[in-house]
């Protein structure tokens, strides 16, 4: 069972990298898709306490959202805002993927630095760490709405995965709250993007600063 | 206690309803009657508590965290309310009526709610017994008025005035809050009944950020510098709000602050006595210097704070001395002329006010002949000028007395240098007053009287309801206070022994020399006004049945006389400021003239303040470049600000785990 963990693990960290390398609208929206397939998967292979029906239902639910939900409403709202396929980067890809690299070495410092009291894989927390960084970098270099949403996504996917990694056997409900208010934000996000885009003629939000005093 | 909290309450109910009437006739209303209404219940419950003594105290639980919602009201605390009143319910009565005309053209909602605050909040920083508090008050204190300054916004001068004025304000409450942090690091809290145990201990560093503090709100050369700038900006209710009662809290925490740093030494009271007279020197010397009488008369505010920093020092050289008499008297007279100087002012700048209104301007050049035009401000105006001149029977002289007295008594018999500090103050208190007097009759001869130097003072008119009756019951008040001298010096003594916590002795036959020579000197005034009255009598009865004529002053032979042949203000000062070029540096630009038949001549003279050029506008420049340079991390750029909070977030982890 550790080692199917493991590898899970390893895949969410090459997502992330291929989220950073991704030059187009559809292939970071596949990868993110990924990435919350792989999420979804964990809830099982954690061995969560409780009923398998119980855990197969929360798995269920996490896939559904991060795997099918998500990427279906993004691609949705690119295709009636009718953005351009390209990502648009403040940065480069190649110089993107050489900073989530550090990224990854960052976050395999700090496991080895923090002191947990539960420690479910020896990757899990670094992975965590590697994809708030990853989601973080995806907001801050990318200059499309779209693609801040999906960092934002990125960066909820590594808090799911800290949180899980941490308490295993904590209350789920928390976990079903969060999620559903990302979703509920996401929502938004595309309601809002779409009304932008009709507005502005542009989701690019380096033009937001026009709107600054 | 009660009657305060009811007092804040009434106040910023005002200051919530005016903008919600709007910007028009309603807001103009409910934003003065509720300041004006507000103020009075704040000065019955001054008055109550000065009359019953100890300390009303009133403290609620506060979510904040370092402080504590508590409120304070003692002697010392009651003395301060007194200005702070008794200005915010004359503003309120002159302001509303000049600001009637205005109404739907300039936001007077949000004038009268800034005013209203302004005044709570002024209000609140005597009564605060918690550092945080204190400082979070005071900060209300010092941003609110900026925008009651900046009525008038759409005139550059205005925003340069109300900049100026703000910069001031925070560079000293900059030094404030560094203060109140090291007043923490000291004792542990900011519970200023644990201060005033002594928790802090003396220092030096905390009295000179006391000084620099304090000082940039009361005006303390070189940092008096927006007194000049934004009493003339202001509308005229605002000035005499600010310069009355606002800049007076100031020296309210300069001497509260003292409290909590044990007994004054020699030093302080010799620092105190020489700041002092230097700002009373420089302020009369450049109120002297002046055009405009609204900036004449915040150079004169400068000077009156420099006389109350004199007392001060004499009151502190008094304590640390051991000369209980000359202490008591010192801050006896600081306390006075506190109250003393916001009556004055008040006066003063309300009737310059009417004069701004009334004639269209308030450069002196331009006035002239208002006497026979404006009689009513003229009377305010005179009144105000008698008294802050330290004429009897206005109440200036009584706390010029009181320092003569303190200065007296501690060079009686001693040796130097305690008697030279003292013959110093005595001689530069003189030459204060003489100054002043001349300062005065310029700013109130030649524009009350003679001849109108410009049609607009031609058409003058006194203001009607309560623009007029304002500067009138404030000098009515002048006088009222010159008379019941000894009662106010009786009833600031409590607030003295406060400054003091213990006097040396001596403190007693102070008290009792200074209620002497009070009740002498009401004596006297009350016998000056019966002698002028007879004199008006028997005049009056002389002039009975006989036609009485009016004609030219001084003819002196002219074909014809003109106005423009009457002193101007520049050449009345000129010999004094010919006198003081070294210190004034007026500019004079001289076009003299030429050949037998000269036919153009001209000359212009400029008295900028050269401390503001040549060191507060450079620090404030550089202050302005350094915010200028900050602006570079505000860009707009939303992604980056998620990466400063990403790298802090980063950095603060590795920090904590490296």
């Amino acid at each position: 069972m550790q080692l199917w963990l493991d590898a899970v693990f390893v895949l969410i960290m090459l997502t992330n990298l291929s989220l950073l390398a991704a030059s187009r609208m559809r292939l970071i929206i596949r990868a993110a898709a990924i990435q919350g397939v792989l999420l979804g998967l964990l809830p099982l292979l954690f061995s969560l306490e409780g009923s398998l029906a119980a855990n197969l239902g929360f798995s269920a639910f996490v896939l559904g959202i991060k795997g099918l939900g998500f990427p279906w409403l993004l691609t949705r709202t690119c295709r009636r805002v009718r953005i351009t396929p390209e990502i648009e980067p403040y940065i480069g890809y190649n110089f993107s993927v050489i900073l989530g690299i550090v990224g990854l070495l960052v976050s395999l410092w700090l496991e080895h630095r923090l002191d947990l009291p539960v420690r479910v894989s020896g990757l899990s927390v670094s992975a965590a760490f590697m994809t708030i960084f990853s989601g973080f970098l995806l907001v801050v270099s990318r200059k499309k709405a779209v693609t801040q949403v999906i960092g934002y996504l990125a960066a909820e996917n590594g808090i799911f995965l800290f949180g899980l990694s941490l308490a295993p056997h904590g209350p789920m409900w928390l976990e079903l709250c969060v999620l559903l208010d990302i979703f509920v934000a996401v929502f938004v996000m595309g309601i809002a993007i779409h009304n932008i885009g009709r507005e502005f003629d542009s989701v690019d939000i380096g033009a937001v600063d026009s709107l600054k005093d | 206690m009660g009657l305060f909290l009811a007092s804040l309450a009434v106040l910023l109910a005002g200051a919530v309803l005016a903008p919600m009437a709007g910007r028009g006739r309603a807001a103009n209303f409910f934003g003065a009657t509720g300041a004006f209404l507000g103020s009075l219940l704040g000065l019955a419950f001054a008055c109550l508590q000065l009359a019953a003594g100890g300390e009303a105290l009133w403290s609620a639980p506060w979510a904040m965290p370092l402080g504590r919602l508590s409120l304070g009201v003692d002697a010392l605390s009651a003395v301060f309310l007194l200005p702070t009143f008794i200005l915010g319910a004359a503003a309120a009565l002159s302001g509303h009526s000049a600001l009637k005309g205005q109404a739907g053209r300039r936001p007077l909602g949000a004038h009268w709610f800034f005013v209203n605050v302004s005044i709570a909040a002024t209000a609140l920083v005597p009564a605060a017994r918690d550092g945080f508090l204190f400082l979070v008050v005071w900060e209300v204190m010092s941003v609110a008025p900026f925008f009651a300054i900046t009525l008038r916004d759409e005139d550059s001068r205005v925003r340069h005035a109300g900049w100026v004025y703000l910069l001031a304000a925070h560079l000293g409450a900059a030094c404030l809050v560094a203060l109140m942090a090291l007043f923490y690091a000291r004792a542990g809290s900011l519970d200023f009944a644990l201060l005033a145990g002594g928790a802090a201990g003396p220092s030096v560093a905390l009295f000179v950020l006391a000084l620099v503090g304090c000082g940039a709100k009361a005006g303390f050369v070189p940092f008096h510098v927006w007194l000049p700038e934004a009493h003339p900006a202001a509308p005229s209710h605002v000035s005499a709000f600010l310069s009355g009662a606002l800049i007076k809290t100031g020296i309210y925490g300069l001497m509260r602050i003292q409290t909590f740093l044990g007994a004054p030494e020699a030093w302080q009271g010799y620092l105190l006595l020489a700041l002092g007279l230097t700002t009373a020197l420089f302020g009369i010397l450049f109120a002297l210097a002046q055009r405009d009488v609204k900036r004449l008369l915040a150079y004169s505010s400068v000077e009156n704070i420099g006389l109350i920093l004199t007392a001060i020092g004499l009151g502190y050289l008094g304590l640390a001395k051991g000369f209980g008499a000359a202490a008591c008297l010192g801050l006896a007279a600081a306390l006075l002329h506190v109250i003393n100087h916001a009556l004055m002012k008040g006066t003063l700048f309300l009737a310059a006010g009417s004069v701004l209104h009334g004639a269209g301007g308030t450069i002196i050049d331009g006035l002239g002949g208002l006497g026979r035009r404006m009689p009513a401000t003229t009377v305010a105006f005179a009144a105000g000028a008698l008294a802050i001149c330290g004429l009897p029977p206005g109440n200036g002289l009584v706390a010029e007395l009181l320092m003569l007295l303190s200065a007296a008594t501690q060079a009686a018999g001693r040796t130097f240098p305690v008697a030279l500090a003292a013959w110093g103050a005595v001689a530069g208190l003189a030459l204060v007053a003489g100054l002043a007097l001349f300062a005065f009759t310029k700013a109130f001869g030649l524009s009350f009287l003679g001849e109108p130097r410009s049609p607009a003072a031609a058409g003058a008119h006194d203001p009607a309801g309560g623009e007029r009756a304002a500067p009138l019951i404030l000098a009515g008040l002048c006088l009222a206070a010159g008379l019941c001298a000894p009662l106010l010096f009786q009833a600031v003594l409590p607030a003295a022994a406060i400054v003091a916590r213990t006097y040396p002795a001596g403190a007693a036959e102070g008290a009792a020399l200074g209620t002497a020579s009070l009740t002498w000197l009401s004596l006297a005034a009350v016998g000056l006004i019966l002698l002028v009255a007879a004199l008006a009598f028997v005049r009056s009865r002389l002039l009975a049945g006989r036609p009485v004529g009016r004609g030219l002053t001084w003819d002196c032979g002219y074909l014809a006389p003109s106005p423009s042949m009457q002193y101007s203000s520049g050449s009345f000062a000129a010999p004094m400021t010919g006198l003081m070029r070294p210190v004034l540096r007026t500019e004079t630009d001289l076009a003299a003239p030429e050949g037998i038949f000269p036919a153009r001549a001209a000359i212009e003279s400029e008295t900028p303040d050269w401390l503001l050029e040549s060191v507060s506008e450079p620090v404030f420049g550089a202050v302005a470049r350094f915010c200028d340079a900050l602006k570079a991390l505000q860009h707009g750029r939303t992604p980056i600000y998620i990466l400063y909070i990403l790298a802090t977030l980063v950095a603060l982890l590795a920090w904590r785990l490296g």
